[in-house]
């Protein structure tokens, strides 16, 4: 039934060009019902979408070869949960993928905004119908997944490398990052065009922000567990373009998130703010396009890609689009108000802005370059890990410190002397665990150790944050759980983001430990043969060979021992896929959760003497990076958690407004507002 | 496309124009037009905002100073500066008030 998925895309164009032309209509002239007919347009779009979405899942998950779609990325033998995930493993499936969740969000965010949407962002509904257009114009026309053909018996299969349980997950949690920022970017273009630049389209949009925020970080750590697993080199990040494509809209987005903060306080930086989320939502696109118009195997494949063009074009569009608007509201949003100090903690937000920003931008270079060196000189460039890596340090380190020394500075202006008192308990911390940690030889590498310093500043700051913060809740019967408790309740956007940094910082050791104090050694072992690195001794056994559905594995058995103990077995190899007709590492990993360290067997070959070429890699604290994604969702969830009384807030504003016109007293003050 | 497909894809696409449609087809509402702010409404709103703004910041400067991150002189100066300030927003919102009521008295 590749017609009716076709049919059902082309339906929801026209759904989606109706909600743009009838929509703007609407807002122009004030039309209410119109508007609420291209509102229900975006939301029939979504039903078409999913109805197309469903008639290839079904394709896929029961062979229908006749989609070519299916025939090429799925074959009979493959699992179920990889026939299902190849859904977003090609570009047409993934850019459907897209389409989907962005006519998702598109008719969620409309709807649960109703009221907003229809007095104040009307110009949201068709905003959101343009976005949607330029998907379904590109999956209508040009990369469409529902190509016909007479069936063949079986399918080509799916690349190895993506039948990965991380690989699943990393992808859809990816596009909910970047479809869902496209809900603050909308609302704020909408909040231009209207002229209504309050704070209304930023509250409304908060958890949207949080949400594609957590989406995205999530998803990126996800896709470094798939890379540290599948591609088996015994690193995590490698700063490929493709892992850069999601992290400049991550950090740009870090930044956005903070300075709005200043915003909603101090009614500052409004116009900064819809820069950072403009940008955001522009290196979405480019993230997009990086990753699926076939540029980064070669400019000539750009060239030869249905999609690069289109992609290229509408983010022209979008960014010409945004800064003809921002200037021409550039009156209204001048900030009311001045920074009173520089050492206050918005001018620490705002040096954190620059440092996240500079750091996003330079990522961008690193990535742009070698496409523009290739475009214009055609002479191919690489930009290796050691410009990301020197960058990452210039930048990374004071953001690290500035995550510790921000909480401490009260808000508008404070004094050295009160800065003083609060960081003398976390500075003496730190600096006693460097001192340490010197002594243990982790001065070997200077940047890892300063790392490890401001980490425990950070942490230790945090901890005296939650200690301060309970301590003033515990009087009377209330009990220390519950004063703790009520505290992180009623604080959850600040104690949330609290958890958020002790993630990052647990990051931070973690990459640490692994880019600075991994061990690795590469030999030829003979059955009976051993090699010992950082205390672990493996004893190759010898090769073993097995059949699954879809592949034969063949694995080097190595006895490990450590330190004289027996610790049992370890296996790496490699896998022959039959249908794809391909071979993939299997690294051999073995985790000890107490020291946060893994052994890292590559052994990927088998030469006819019965020798084995291995490569065993110790990577120390690499463990804390996976229990900082967990904690950083933890963190991500507290803050996103709904918040009634800033609804109240805004509610009890608008009564008050209203008591204007009918001689009320409402806005008298009645309105507590709710401590942010 | 096979009949099947044809007649699912009639099926889904009246479906479709019954929901975007729906808003037209079911009683309508007291108005038409978009009940939406004009300019005094949002000098309005931007004065609320203020004070909103202010007791939140009135507020927060109560916790900084309890958590020692303001000292206790410092915490006069600001106390006092952002009463005044709080004072301002109160007396633009008494102020716009009234020039509504001017406004609507037909005297």
């Amino acid at each position: 039934m590749p017609g009716l998925g076709r049919a059902a895309l082309a339906l929801a164009l026209a759904l989606l060009v109706y909600a743009a032309i009838v929509g703007a209509y609407a807002a122009w002239k004030g039309r209410r019902r119109l508007l609420e007919t291209a509102q229900s347009a975006l939301v029939a779009a979504f039903g078409a979408t999913a109805v197309a979405t469903a008639v290839l899942f079904l394709a896929m998950a029961f062979n229908d070869f006749s989609f070519r779609y299916a025939w090429e990325h799925t074959s009979i033998d493959l699992p179920v949960i990889y026939r299902i995930s190849a859904l977003w493993g090609g570009q047409e499936g993934s850019l459907l993928l897209w389409m989907l969740v962005l006519t998702l969000v598109a008719a969620v965010a409309v709807v649960f905004n109703r009221k907003l949407v229809m007095n104040v962002l009307p110009w949201a509904v068709p905003l959101f119908g343009v976005v949607g257009i330029f998907f379904a114009i590109v999956l209508v026309c040009v990369s469409t997944p529902f190509g016909a053909q007479a069936a063949p018996p079986d399918g080509l299969g799916l690349n190895p490398s993506l039948q990965n349980p991380y690989m699943a997950a990393h992808p859809p949690l990816l596009y909910l990052g970047y479809v869902g920022i496209t809900v603050p970017f909308v609302f704020a273009m909408a909040a231009l065009i209207s002229r209504q630049v309050d704070e209304r389209w930023i509250v409304a949009t908060r958890r949207w922000t949080l949400f594609a925020w957590t989406s995205l970080g999530f998803g990126i750590l996800l896709g470094a567990k798939w890379a540290y697993e599948e591609v088996g080199w015994g690193g995590w990040y490698a700063w490929d373009p493709v892992e850069n494509a999601a992290l400049m809209p991550w950090l740009v987005a870090t930044a956005y998130l903070h300075s709005v903060m200043i915003q909603e306080k101090k009614n500052m930086l409004r116009l900064w703010n819809v820069v950072l989320i403009s940008l955001t939502f522009v290196l979405c696109l480019f993230g997009t396009f990086l990753t699926r118009s076939g540029v980064l195997n070669s400019i000539h494949s750009f060239a030869e890609s249905s999609i690069g063009g289109w992609f290229l074009g509408f983010i022209a569009v979008v960014s010409i689009g945004c800064t003809l608007l921002i200037i021409s509201r550039l009156p209204l949003l001048r900030a009311r108000a001045k920074l009173e100090s520089m050492l206050s903690r918005e001018a620490a937000f705002l040096y954190n802005n620059l440092f996240l920003v500079a750091l996003a931008l330079t990522v961008l270079w690193g990535v742009a370059w070698p496409l523009i060196s290739e475009a214009i000189r055609g002479v191919a460039v690489t930009v290796g890990a050691p410009y990301y890596d020197f960058f990452a340090i210039i930048f990374g380190l004071p953001i690290v410190l500035l995550m510790g020394i921000a909480p401490l500075i009260a808000w508008r202006r404070s004094s050295w002397r009160s800065l003083l008192r609060q960081v003398v308990l976390p500075a003496a911390i730190a600096v006693v665990a460097g001192t340490l940690l010197a002594i243990a030889g982790a001065g070997s590498s200077v940047p890892a150790l300063v790392g490890y310093t401001f980490s425990a500043f950070v942490l230790s700051a945090i901890v005296l944050e939650f200690a301060r913060g309970t301590r003033a809740r515990h009087r009377g019967d209330t009990s220390w759980w519950s004063a703790f408790a009520g505290l992180v309740a009623r604080n959850r956007r600040r104690y949330g983001g609290y958890v958020v940094h002790a993630s990052v910082v647990l990051l931070l050791i973690g990459a640490a430990g692994v880019g600075a104090f991994s061990s690795s050694q590469l030999v030829q072992l003979s059955p009976g043969d051993d090699v010992t690195v950082e205390g672990y001794t493996l004893t190759y056994v010898g090769a073993e060979q097995s059949h699954t559905q879809n592949a034969t594995e063949v694995r080097a058995r190595f006895a490990v021992s450590r330190d004289g103990s027996d610790e049992g077995a370890i296996l790496a190899g490699r896998n022959r896929y039959f249908a794809e007709d391909q071979t993939s590492n299997e690294i051999g990993l073995r985790t000890d959760w107490l020291r946060g360290e893994d052994l890292f067997v590559i052994a990927d070959r088998f030469d006819p003497d019965g020798t084995v070429f291995v490569q065993v890699i110790v990577n120390p604290l690499v463990n804390l990076i996976w229990l900082a994604g967990i904690i950083f969702v933890l963190g991500s969830v507290i803050t996103l958690w709904p918040d009634a009384r800033e609804q109240r807030r805004i509610v009890e504003r608008f009564e008050a407004l209203a008591a204007f016109k009918t001689g009320g007293t409402l806005g008298e003050g009645s309105a507590t507002p709710a401590p942010r | 496309m096979g009949t099947l497909a044809l007649i699912l894809a009639a099926l889904l696409a009246v479906v479709c124009i019954v929901v975007v449609a729906w808003p037209i087809l079911r009683s309508a509402g007291p108005t038409d037009s978009l009940d939406q702010l004009d300019a005094e409404d949002r000098e309005r709103l931007a004065l609320l905002e203020a004070r909103d703004r202010t007791l939140i910041a009135l507020q927060e400067l109560e916790t900084d100073h309890r958590e020692g991150k303001v000292s206790d002189e410092d915490y006069r100066t600001l106390v006092s500066e952002l009463r005044a300030e709080a004072a301002r927003a109160l007396a633009a919102i008494d102020a716009a008030r009234e020039a509504v009521g001017a406004s609507d008295d037909p005297a």
